[in-house]
């Protein structure tokens, strides 16, 4: 059985996401799709007179403790300031709870502009401050969400919306309204009234017309609609390279924290292990050296100790270097490495690699130590009869697919090991995607773009 | 007998030399690259070595150069005898090794230098076209196969024998290692063979490849 046979291809799964539905049928989906959006836009809209109210509430406070005129004095500072404080109270408790809820609505029509139209738009908003928005102090997360462009940008987002895009996405519903209430459905009433010379085939003719150009414009209009919202809902160049800049400053402090660790338990490890082996040799020798003519046979004994104690330390040092670099990954590159993993592994492992060249040292490491531990996982939780790899490269990223037959169910969330393979494959721009539903099979899908240096020739 | 060395670092190599010379072997080569082992190796008669001592890892690449030279080497020159040399064992180069499927291989840890008299007893089982499979090498297989029924289905002390065994060692020499008679030896052998499916053989080192070819599928 050959491994792609096995791994559920995701894309042919969901169908070409976007494709268009031709015909009377794709035009009513269309339509009616126009119709939620329609929809959406009327929860936008409320989201934006929040802040709106906020504003409004404030400046008409202001204003009437201001230059109100008329009423007393004292009445005018009592309700002015009432109105300020309500204000407040919008700003303070609804105006970010608004805010994130625009931003969901929004997402939520990134990724219905994907799926229905097939335009990718991503999503632009700055990371929060610390790990999660919910914890932050209110004024922190104002300022978060007030200083990130993004934000102003859904704003603006949901006003054009509120007009132009609104109508866009409500046409094809509204010509095919027109169409049937207007020409249609007096067409087959017994008293149709004085119009087009009530001529019922006329009518029923304009009718069916407006139907079908409705039914035909929305796959168009909704595709018109998704742009005209990519154009607003898209990160702009700059909020892309803050982003880039956030990822790498992220990933270049666990790269730097990883890899101080690393140094940290290599020097316990030699310190505690072959450091103190060859400290206890040194002592054992010196004692044989003692006794070497007055007790010849003891001499002897700490001799054999010592060598003993030297074939431990080779072993611990070797330990120690198949950790840091394993010997077959520096001697034949990847593809040999991971055949080695497979045959250490005590699994039934089927490898198919072809590289054409090596990836840079330290790409290869990375994608070395995580298919080491995705087969450890297979091992410890999978129960699996037969386990694929498969290696390759292709439109410049490292491809490597690890599949098993076991029980499924593996969780990406749960576990440290998964988390760990994600963050050394993060400083190199890499993914990993599980897909492992219960019952599996489980896929474990790594991508690194890397380039390859040419193969090293040999002289045998 | 006559020995070629391969070993880039020179306390080393002299030692090798030292120690094989101490116990009547000729070393007629001691060499630092693959480049001239395999030159050395090929060269044809008179000068055949009866057996190559290889460390794998050497210059100019310091990579697996010495176990591509002995590989190429004994393509050049079928059944000559090789014995590897490693800081690290791996079981993706014993199966290489042992692809050909003859004797005269040996792959060993370079810590079993350290006895000396069970190392020059492997150069000259290799020599002779047997087998010294390094006990870490075997003990990896063993794991590997622990899940086989087969396996399973032996005792604790025939699989001590299979062990040993497939190390490459004789009757004699595990039944001197298990403190136990020949015959004694020879019977859990027989078992083994039957349990594991394998045609019995009189033949040692017919018996030992037949064992790793089983341990190794």
């Amino acid at each position: 059985m050959s491994d792609t046979a096995m791994i559920p291809d995701s894309q042919a799964q969901r169908g070409t996401p976007g494709a268009m539905k031709w015909g009377i049928g794709g035009g009513i989906i269309a339509g009616s799709r126009g119709l939620t959006l329609a929809g959406l836009m009327l929860a936008g809209l409320f989201l934006l007179l929040v802040p709106l109210m906020a504003v409004f509430l404030a400046a008409v406070g202001a204003g009437v403790v201001i230059v109100g005129n008329g009423a007393p004095r004292d009445h005018r500072i009592v309700l002015g300031l009432a109105l300020l404080a309500a204000g407040l109270f919008v700003v303070r408790f609804l105006v970010p709870a608004a805010l994130l809820a625009s931003r969901r609505l929004a997402n939520l029509t990134r990724r219905l502009a994907g799926e229905w139209s097939g335009v990718e738009i991503a999503v632009p908003y700055q990371p929060p401050p610390s790990s999660s928005s919910a914890k932050l102090p209110f004024r922190s997360r104002l300022l978060w969400l007030v200083s990130d462009p993004a934000t102003w940008r859904d704003l603006l987002w949901m006003t054009v919306n509120a007009t132009a895009g609104w109508a866009i996405a409500l046409l094809p519903a509204v010509l095919a309204g027109i169409g049937l209430i207007e020409f249609i459905y007096p067409a087959t009433q017994p008293n149709m009234g004085a119009r087009l010379g009530n001529s019922r085939a006329a009518l029923l003719a304009i009718g069916i017309a407006f139907v079908l150009a409705g039914a035909a414009s929305a796959q168009w209009l909704l595709r018109a609609y998704f742009g005209l919202a990519r154009s607003m809902l898209a990160p702009t160049g700059q909020a892309e390279l803050a982003l880039r800049v956030h990822h790498l400053a992220q990933t270049r402090s666990e790269t730097l924290d990883s890899g101080a660790a690393e140094i940290r338990r290599i020097e316990r490890d030699l310190h505690d292990g072959a450091q103190a082996r060859l400290v206890a040799m040194g002592m054992t020798l010196g004692a044989a050296e003692e006794l070497i003519d007055s007790n010849p046979a003891a001499a002897r004994a700490l001799l054999a100790e010592a060598r003993e104690a030297s074939a431990r330390a080779l072993a611990e040092l070797r330990a120690l270097v198949r950790g840091v670099h394993p010997p077959v990954l520096a001697d034949r590159g990847l593809a040999d490495a991971v055949r080695a993993l497979a045959l250490d592994s005590g699994l039934n492992v089927d490898v198919t690699a072809g590289l054409p060249g090596r990836p840079q040292a330290p790409v290869e490491s990375a994608a070395y130590f995580a298919v080491s531990e995705l087969l450890a996982n297979v091992s410890k939780h999978a129960n699996a009869r037969q386990t694929w790899i498969d290696v390759r490269h292709e439109r410049g990223m490292l491809r490597v697919d690890v599949t098993d037959d076991g029980h499924g169910g593996a969780d990406p969330g749960r576990g440290s090991g998964l988390h760990g393979i994600e963050r050394r494959l993060a400083a190199f721009d890499g993914i990993l995607a599980l897909n492992s539903p219960p019952g599996g099979p489980t896929v474990a899908t790594m991508e690194i773009p890397c380039a390859l240096s040419s193969p090293k020739t040999s002289s045998y | 007998m006559r020995v070629v060395i391969a070993e880039d670092l020179f306390l080393l190599r002299d030692g090798l030399t030292r120690l094989l010379e101490a116990h009547g072997l000729e070393v007629t080569a001691a060499v630092d690259n693959g480049t001239d082992l395999l030159a050395v190796l090929t060269a044809g008669p008179p000068d055949v070595p009866d057996v190559a001592v290889v460390d794998v890892r050497l210059p100019p690449t310091f990579t697996d150069e010495g176990l591509r030279a002995a590989l190429a080497a004994r393509r050049a020159v079928p059944g000559l005898p090789v014995l590897v040399l490693s800081q690290y064992v791996e079981q993706l180069y014993a199966r290489e090794l042992l692809a050909c499927g003859d004797g005269g291989i040996g792959y060993l840890l370079k810590d079993r230098v350290f006895d000396s008299a069970q190392f020059v007893d492997a150069v000259r089982r290799v020599a002779a076209g047997g087998t010294a499979m390094d006990p870490e090498v075997i003990a990896r297989l063993l794991a590997r196969n622990s899940g086989d029924g087969a396996i399973s289905g032996l005792s604790p002390r025939e699989r001590e024998v299979l062990a040993l065994m497939a190390e490459g060692r004789s009757n004699a020499a595990i039944a001197q290692r298990l403190f136990v008679t020949e015959r004694a030896v020879a019977k859990h052998t027989a078992s083994i063979f039957l349990k594991l499916g394998l045609q019995p053989s009189d033949d040692d080192n017919r018996r030992v490849l037949a064992v790793l070819a089983f341990l190794g599928r």
